[in-house]
């Protein structure tokens, strides 16, 4: 799907900006995730994550609302899709639009991007699993309850952005997310698994 | 890497003039998503399930508790497998007496192991045959209506008092159906003569036993939530077991669900009353004790458990195990359900190791050797699933463990380790049920599951629940054959 050149440039944005935030992450949880873009440039970037937070909301707040007006000429739409991105397990993006409303588990099926979702959204599981890329966007969500953590526990490959895609809800402040699809085919059984501290 | 090799696979199995023969043994969770990631993986493969029982879906319909239902819901997805025009079901086809291994390596290119675990881990001490005594998974596969779990009718009318040993999901299952309010149950597919036998039950104190303490105990957070969230039950923890070491406090530090769970069992060891009030349910967790023997009551009925207390011994970094301090303490009840481990069974010409519990495997390709000799391999020949790795890990698990399983067959069909076995045509399916039509062995088809479905939640409307469960062979074969 087509997004358009300024929402990808909101969307480097908030993902150069939020590489120094993530700097953390890498040392405590993110080292086992496979993909490997995560890894390398982020330590390079090491600044004070707080001084990010205020320039890097009012920025993504600018660029998401101009993206959707230029994407999508007809203004009763504008309000009502949002811009996700899936990054698979290979590294590929998928670019999709979203209503509001609407969870990320159901737009990936939607679109044909492969997220498990064994108990269908009913918070049974933990197979709709995704990796909130932007540190930004993940503090914008609702913090997950204690039976999304339940599940979360169960989850593969945890880090400290994981929710489960079925609770993710599109919302306007979310627009330019990004969202990666774990890969978990070392370690799997739960008895061997030592799931990353939180 | 991974497109790659599946567009590789498919290739293969598109240029080949037969179809791909594959055979899944067992429909549970093991099963349904290797067939999943077959179909996916190669376009050529015909995949056929089969299972001993008559109904899919193993321990999905006989494991998961029925006050789960949110956990069923994966049937749907499962079934959709079934429903792909290159895949079949066949139940009431057993593997070692309907049809031996080596027929069915015969008959087909692939033969994938996934039939789990259908027996139990034993304690090895005195009394363990007493009457009384019963394993959780029988226990569970009575209340779930598995049609060889009827006959176990427990007794839970002549005691107040059940000891359950082990503290992981399964024992916190068990504790939960005996002490939830019945009418919380009588709405969900509990089999109906355990909801009968539960609704008479006078079992209102159940003991939890574990070896080690609570920052040891096996449980998951959201088990343990509902447990302790039953309405009017009084818990009972002793708080000095609460107290950690600085290896408790290393392992809490580095694991999440652990320290989830320590938490919730702090929480509910501090609130609450600390008395129960007469006729009141309760339910204690009993940590740092080892069961010694059990205890008769004179008449061959279990009376009791002898236990060994224990302390925590560092064995490896994170690592504690739990040894007898030689002081020992009794527990009385009427009633003990082991939930100790689920054992897998080997079958005819199956190489086993016996000391894990396992078929000895490299990524799910079957080892020769039982001591895990790498080199010799039974060619064709997969397992996926509890008889893979053991009987530990919860539903999804089992998903990356089909991954890995299918991942290994399209490598060895890719790098041509399979081509002995698959250049030449493979009878299949129809040889299958030729077979066992030789046999007069009557299978099940999937359509005959959908016959069961269809009565079994048209029996439980009648009394508002999701399905009344067909608890035996006869009642299962007759609707699903007639």
């Amino acid at each position: 799907m087509l997004v358009s050149r300024l929402s990808r440039i909101g969307v480097q944005t908030v993902k150069q900006l939020a590489r120094g935030m993530c700097t953390s992450l890498c040392r405590t949880g993110f080292l086992q995730t496979p993909y490997s873009q995560c890894r390398q440039p982020w330590f390079e970037l090491h600044t004070d994550p707080k001084a990010f937070q205020g320039t890097l909301f009012q920025k993504h707040y600018l660029f998401s609302s101009t993206a959707s007006g230029s994407d999508i000429g007809d203004g009763s739409e504008r309000k009502e899709m949002i811009s996700v991105t899936f990054v698979d397990k290979d590294g590929e993006e998928k670019h999709i639009k979203v209503p509001i409303g609407m969870s990320m588990l159901e737009a990936a099926h939607e679109h044909d991007i492969e997220l498990e979702g064994a108990c269908e959204g009913s918070l049974a599981c933990s197979t709709c699993h995704v990796i909130v890329m932007d540190v930004e966007c993940y503090n914008k969500l609702e913090d997950p309850t204690d039976e999304e953590n339940d599940m979360l526990d169960l989850a593969f490959g945890l880090t400290e952005t994981s929710r489960l895609g079925c609770q993710v809800i599109a919302k306007p402040e979310l627009d330019g997310i990004r969202l990666a699809i774990p890969a978990a085919t070392r370690n799997f059984a739960v008895d061997g698994y030592v799931p990353k501290p939180h | 890497m991974y497109p790659a090799r599946t567009w590789l696979s498919r290739s293969f199995s598109n240029i080949s003039s037969h179809p791909l023969r594959v055979c899944v043994v067992g429909s549970g969770p093991a099963g349904f998503y290797t067939a999943e990631k077959m179909l996916k993986a190669h376009q050529g493969a015909e995949v056929d399930i089969i299972d001993r029982l008559l109904t899919p879906f193993g321990l999905v319909r006989s494991g998961v508790a029925p006050d789960h239902p949110e956990t069923k819901i994966v049937i749907n997805q499962f079934t959709r497998v079934v429903q792909h025009e290159r895949c079949s079901f066949f139940g009431n086809v057993t593997l070692g007496s309907s049809i031996s291994l080596a027929e069915l390596r015969e008959l087909y290119h692939v033969v994938v192991l996934a039939y789990g675990a259908e027996s139990d881990r034993d304690l090895g001490i005195p009394g363990e045959d007493l009457s009384g005594i019963h394993s959780a998974r029988e226990f569970v596969w009575w209340y779930n209506g598995h049609p060889d779990g009827k006959n176990l009718n427990p007794d839970l009318k002549s005691t107040d008092t059940a000891i359950i040993l082990g503290q992981g999901n399964v024992a916190l299952d068990v504790a939960r159906i005996l002490l939830r309010p019945t009418t919380e149950l009588a709405t969900t597919d509990i089999a109906s003569h355990a909801l009968a036998a539960l609704n008479q039950s006078s079992i209102r104190k159940v003991y939890l036993v574990g070896r080690r303490g609570p920052v040891q105990a096996a449980c998951t957070a959201k088990e343990l939530r509902e447990v302790l969230g039953i309405k009017d039950l009084y818990i009972h923890i002793k708080e000095v077991d609460l107290l950690k070491s600085s290896e408790d406090e290393e392992v809490l530090k580095n694991n999440r669900i652990q320290r989830r769970v320590y938490e919730l069992l702090s929480k509910a060891a501090t609130s609450g009353n600390s008395h129960s009030s007469s006729g009141q349910g309760e339910l204690h967790f009993v940590f740092f004790r080892k069961p010694a023997c059990f205890l008769d009551s004179g008449t061959g009925h279990v009376a009791g458990v002898h236990f060994e207390k224990t302390v925590l011994k560092g064995v490896g970094p994170g690592k504690q195990v739990a040894v007898g301090t030689g002081k020992f303490e009794d527990l009385d009840c009427g009633m003990v359900l082991k939930s100790i481990g689920y054992k897998s069974v080997p079958v005819d010409g199956l190489p086993f190791d016996h000391q894990k519990g396992v078929v000895p495997n490299a990524s799910g390709r079957v080892l020769t050797d039982a001591l895990g000799d790498q080199t010799l391999l039974e060619k064709g020949l997969y397992v996926c699933g509890w008889l893979k790795r053991g009987p530990t890990g919860i539903i999804a698990t089992n998903l990356y463990c089909a991954k890995e399983t299918v991942a290994s067959i399209s490598q060895d069909l890719e790098q041509g380790t399979l081509a002995a076995v698959t250049s030449l045509p493979k009878p299949g399916r129809e040889g299958l049920l030729q077979l066992l039509d030789d046999r007069n062995v009557r299978i099940v088809p999937f359509s005959g599951w959908e016959k069961i479905d269809s009565e079994e939640r048209r029996l439980g409307s009648l009394r508002n629940k999701p399905r009344e469960k067909l608890t035996t062979w006869e009642d299962l074969l007759k609707v699903g054959t007639e």
